[in-house]
């Protein structure tokens, strides 16, 4: 139990360590990888092409990660289901 | 009535609220060269043949073998596509979660899941790019399971405890997964492979190290959840090829 409060203390830190001002603000929180990878790739004269479908559109982006997100967390929360509890279940009702 | 807290959904829950607007992940389409581009995806085709293979074999004679993979392969992709801030060094990153299933399926069923993941968000979420599946492959799923496997294997042998080991296994797979892109970049890309290699692996640390942390922490108690409340799960990742049958009976 002590450990699951450290834990929560831990990510409520780290969450609040978001909204601290750093020097994030002028690189508005850039992905690694395309502050390395393609910038690295610019130097050496390839760059990045569109992809075959660009979803990387005003809000599209937003809407495909938060549909793709919740497809997957329904995925991983229906298959939890069935291998940790629906199982339990048959094991009790076995004996 | 005591209530208890669910660690590891905790954290998920956590990393939603977290996660920010989406960026480039993992090599982007058109980075690589024509030539390279084909090479990295014959190299790694191999490892996604065996892998396949293993899993056909699995599925036959194991019922929790499928909500498995689902569970797991979900996990992946999730957390492949999380771009987290890390605060200290004021920039995005993602976890790779290739350890965690290299520990749990083996290390070819892992690079399996990851090929799907990355193909799934190159196809759909202008991430990573289809001419460098095979680069994107290789690095998360070949390099971040292998290494991730072995060096939790090795933690094992040392007797150290499975949280530890598979603490260290994740924490490898994150920081395996950008030595090896930094790899493939430098061979592509440079003339000049050594110092372009030790040049982009050091832009890599500020941002990999935290989050490599964070995924052996998220590793460590996966595993360990996994290995309190169904150990029979973790006879899957016993073995790098899961070619035997593991039966249905004996196990479950």
């Amino acid at each position: 139990m002590r450990i699951n409060k450290l834990l929560i203390i831990l990510i409520a830190c780290f969450c609040l360590s978001l909204t601290v001002n750093t020097k994030a603000e002028e690189g508005k929180w850039e992905g690694v990888d395309s502050k390395v990878v393609e910038k690295y790739a610019k130097m050496y004269g390839r760059t990045p092409k569109e992809p075959l479908i660009n979803t990387d559109q005003g809000d599209l982006l937003l809407f495909i990660f938060t549909l793709f997100g919740s497809a997957g967390g329904f995925v991983m929360g229906y298959n939890y289901r069935k291998i940790f509890k629906e199982q339990k279940n048959s094991d009790c009702t076995r004996t | 009535m005591k209530k208890r807290v669910n660690v590891p959904l905790l954290i998920i829950t956590a990393f939603l609220f977290t996660s920010k607007d989406a960026f480039a992940m993992h090599i982007s389409e058109g980075i690589l060269p024509p030539t390279e581009a084909i090479l990295t995806a014959i190299l790694a085709l191999p490892f996604v043949v065996i892998g396949l293979y293993s899993i056909y074999r699995l599925k036959k004679n194991n019922p929790l073998f499928v909500p498995l993979i689902g569970l797991i392969g979900a996990a992946v992709f999730v957390i492949s596509a999380f771009p987290i801030p890390v605060p200290i060094a004021g920039t995005c990153s993602h976890p790779a979660g290739t350890g965690l299933a290299a520990i749990v399926l083996g290390p070819f069923v892992s690079t399996v899941v990851a090929c799907i993941s990355l193909l799934i968000q190159a196809l759909f979420m202008a991430h990573g790019g289809l001419t460098t599946l095979g680069a994107n492959t290789l690095t998360m799923g070949v390099a971040g399971s292998f290494f991730g496997y072995l060096f939790y294997k090795f933690c094992r042998k040392l007797n150290l405890s499975i949280f530890i080991s598979a603490f260290v296994a994740g924490f490898v797979a994150d920081i395996v997964t950008y030595a090896a892109t930094a790899v493939i970049l430098a061979f592509a890309l440079s003339p000049d492979f050594l110092p372009a290699i030790k040049e982009i692996s050091i832009a890599f640390v500020p941002t990999q190290i935290p989050l490599g942390l964070l995924e052996g922490v998220i590793t460590g108690y996966a595993v360990k959840y996994i290995h309190i409340h169904k150990p029979e799960l973790m006879e899957f990742g016993k073995s790098m090829i899961s070619l035997n049958n593991l039966s249905c009976e004996k196990n479950f």
